[in-house]
């Protein structure tokens, strides 16, 4: 055998992906100390994992656990990695997929809610038809002048971005999005 | 020492008022440290102060940073303790980088303790800072920052069992230089862990049930061993021996491994993977059952994935459940310390009478005899030139029958020694298998030797991998630590030299040394022993020279420049489809010869 009828270029075996990737939403159970935020999307960005959407707070104040909820994509057999890499990290308490958890539970999804601040400017009619379409979308007014609105957005990432695009065309100036938070339907915890 | 520092230190269990510094000191003696690596700097003073003021700790210096982690991971390794590195902040604490990485990839337990500069300095880009916690993030299991002295003790303790349980690795414990000043209360170690860490060290008991019932099945088993039954302790070797006498299955092993199942052992296939033997690959290949006992599938071991053994039933034995599945899909994952979980397969292995057919099993041993009859480790020997195999074969006839431990550099040198040196027992081969790091070899044997003061410590090096340490000649005379050197010296990077002819047409580029030094000379300069030798005839005297000396020595041992490290698993090819030495006497090696004649002559 010779050089020449060996596959060129590569010291690695590389092996082609023949699942399909899928949307998920872990929850991310953590010690809030410094750094703790950096360690879980360090690993992310590490290892090549996606993130989609983050959130993190502290939800437990005696015991200053935060809840980090990540919305994350990738073949089932990366995203089981993801959950076990996760592990890894010494202050995290659990890690919960929250869509496999949803499965399991005989539900569709898991509840996903984000909130959204949209900042939209202009007079007249556009003004007015601002005004209807957030009533009609349960959005609250959160500041106004005469020439603006700020409303406030709460509900799934898709309604956000239907309303998101209906403000558009009629002034929209800025967004600021939470990121998603979300839960499991029935009475037991994560 | 006052007399009443001297009368607390027998009662360590005690809460008791000190600096930051001296918590350091108490600290490391109340986690058993005997020996630490280290190197001072502005950051760290308060700590070499209150080492200088003690007898309890040894101290060794060594002449770059690397050296100390390589050093501590060595120590490590061959005594199944923690390692220990103390260094500096800024550039003592980029230069620990490599060995924690290395470490964290081999899963050797290392505690580094890193100066800061002062809690207020911190951010403000002062002299010798650097976001230690920051870069240090990816390759440490975990780290701290120590921003109040009445929580170092007990970070420290944390810092030691993160390091030894679960999957052992690296951690560091960065101390500002004003908290090393201030005083505060030290907490003895016995405060319990923190919740969010609990390894997960008992198998499932189900599921080694049933990983037995498949082993009883099996007409065509073999067990793939790997670093994890090391680092379980003596105990998991000894039960590994225990389990393949018992159910006479083949035994292969990882590179990290070696010495877990002897190597005179009868059911003994040698290494597997890329430079793994014929026996071992073909067996792992073919395989019906394969148990998998503290390894985890890396690329360096499986060749093409979709070609790693097809037909056969996989159980994996792994303390990391993130080493399930990951590169592999097994049929039964056990989760657990190899060690509990062998003596449960064992136990229960004995309880029952379900055994695989005798018949079957001879079979597959009469197949497994043909393999090993080709004989895949071959080589040519010459009466002029030093084959390295050779050179290896003749340090091991000398060599075994001494106390010895090896370790070595990275390239063709540290396959040639896989496959040629055999290990008898555990911790006795150090060498840096997943991060490949050039430049482990000789500061892993000081780190070594002073573990083991009187045992023979030998580095299986290369001329290249060799010069990335060597400073560390210095500090092995220094502390009577006579390592020995043994450079497997062909003038190239002998294993990118290879890839370079199997890959890219030859062209050399960069990886031949045109200038090297005359190891003997700089042996002498550094106050140890040189010793070259050139010819086959003269190897064993010079090999016996090299024991006998004590003291560091380089020995530059010149051997064929364009010997290739075979057999080999090329890139994108299966476990049966190895290149054989016998098949690799071809164009690819003429033309090896002819780039000889250009560059050489």
């Amino acid at each position: 055998m010779n050089a020449q009828n060996l596959a060129s270029g590569s010291a690695y075996f590389i092996a082609k992906e023949t699942e399909l990737p899928i949307t998920t939403v872990l929850s991310v159970l953590v010690d809030n100390e410094p750094g703790v935020l950096a360690r879980v999307i360090g690993l992310f960005s590490g290892r090549g994992y996606n993130i989609e959407s983050l959130t993190v707070s502290e939800t437990e104040h005696e015991q200053h656990l935060s809840r980090i909820t990540i919305v994350t994509r990738g073949t089932p057999h990366v995203l089981d990695q993801i959950r076990h890499q996760l592990e890894r990290i010494v202050p995290v308490h659990r890690v919960v997929d929250l869509s496999v958890r949803a499965d399991e539970l005989g539900n569709d999804k898991p509840i996903q809610r984000e909130l959204a601040l949209v900042k939209v400017a202009g007079l007249g009619e556009n003004r007015n038809e601002a005004l209807r379409l957030a009533d009609a979308f349960h959005a609250k007014v959160a500041d106004a002048t005469t020439e603006h609105f700020i409303f406030e957005i709460t509900g799934k990432g898709s309604k956000l971005d239907q309303f998101i695009a209906i403000m558009k065309p009629l002034g929209l100036v800025e967004i600021c999005r939470t990121g998603v938070a979300a839960m499991n339907r029935g009475p037991q915890g994560m | 020492m006052t007399a009443d520092k001297q009368d607390s230190d027998n009662h360590t269990s005690q809460r008791r008022e000190m600096t930051g510094a001296e918590m350091v000191i108490q600290a490391l003696i109340d986690q058993g440290v005997t020996d630490i690596f280290g190197y001072p700097g502005g950051a760290v003073l308060p700590i070499y102060d209150e080492l200088h003021q003690q007898d309890k700790i040894n101290h060794v210096l060594v002449r770059h940073e690397q050296g100390a982690g390589h050093a501590a991971e060595g120590y490590a390794r061959s005594t199944g303790k923690v390692g220990v590195m103390l260094v500096t902040s800024g550039p003592g604490a980029t230069n620990a980088v490599t060995p924690l990485q290395d470490a964290l990839m081999d899963s050797i337990p290392l505690v580094c303790i890193s100066g800061q500069v002062p809690t207020t300095l911190i951010g403000s880009d002062a002299f010798q800072e650097c976001d230690t916690i920051g870069i240090t993030r990816p390759c440490t299991k975990h780290n701290w920052l120590v921003k109040d002295v009445n929580d170092l003790a007990r970070i420290l303790h944390e810092a030691f069992h993160v390091a030894r349980t679960g999957r052992p690795g690296p951690v560091l414990v960065d101390v500002p230089k004003d908290v090393q000043f201030a005083t505060g209360f030290y907490t003895p170690p016995e405060t319990s862990p923190r919740t969010s860490y609990r390894p997960k060290v008992e198998g499932d008991i189900e599921a080694i049930k049933q990983a037995v019932a498949l082993m009883a099945t099996a007409k065509r088993p073999v067990i793939y061993s790997g670093g994890g039954v090391i680092n379980s302790g003596p105990q998991a070797s000894h039960l590994l021996r225990e389990l393949v006498e018992l159910t006479n299955f083949p035994i292969t092993s990882t590179l990290m491994g070696l010495g877990a199942y002897p190597a005179s052992g009868k059911n003994w296939l040698g290494m597997l993977g890329m430079h793994g033997t014929y026996e071992a690959n073909m067996t792992m290949h073919d395989c019906d059952v394969m148990v998998c006992i503290g390894a985890r599938f890396d690329d360096r071991i499986t060749g093409r994935l979709n070609g790693f053994s097809p037909n056969s039933k996989k159980i994996h034995i792994d303390i990391d459940p993130s080493s399930i599945n990951k590169a592999v899909r097994v049929d039964i994952p056990v989760v657990g310390d190899v060690g509990r979980v062998l003596e449960d397969m064992v136990r229960l292995w004995r309880a029952s009478s379900e055994k695989p057919e005798k018949k079957a099993i001879g079979e597959w041993w009469a197949q497994i005899d043909k393999w090993r009859s080709r004989k895949s480790l071959s080589y040519t020997r010459n009466k002029d030139v030093i084959m390295p195999q050779y050179a290896l074969e003749r340090l091991y006839a000398l060599t075994k029958d001494h106390d010895t431990f090896i370790t070595t550099e990275v390239g063709q040198h540290q396959m040639w020694a896989a496959q040629f040196y055999g290990f008898e027992k555990p911790n006795r081969w150090m060498t840096s298998g997943g991060l490949g790091t050039m430049g482990y070899g000789l500061p892993a044997a000081l780190g070594v030797q002073i573990a083991h003061p009187n045992s023979l410590v030998i580095d299986i090096a290369g001329d290249a991998s060799v010069q990335m340490t060597m400073q560390e000649m210095s500090a092995a005379v220094q502390y009577e630590a006579p390592i020995k050197i043994f450079i497997l010296n062909n003038q190239y990077m002998g294993m990118v030299r290879q890839w370079q002819q199997l890959l890219h047409g030859n062209r050399l580029s960069h990886s031949y040394t045109e200038a090297l030094p005359d190891f003997v000379k700089l042996a002498e300069a550094y106050g140890g022993h040189g010793i070259r030798c050139e010819k086959p005839g003269d190897l064993d005297d010079a090999i016996q020279e090299m024991i006998d000396v004590k003291k560091p020595v380089l020995f530059d041992c010149r051997v064929a420049n364009l010997a290739n490290c075979f057999p080999m698993i090329p890139s994108g090819k299966a476990h049966n489809e190895m290149l054989l030495p016998d098949e690799a006497t071809d164009e690819a090696v003429a033309n090896a010869i002819d780039a000889k004649g250009r560059q050489l002559v």
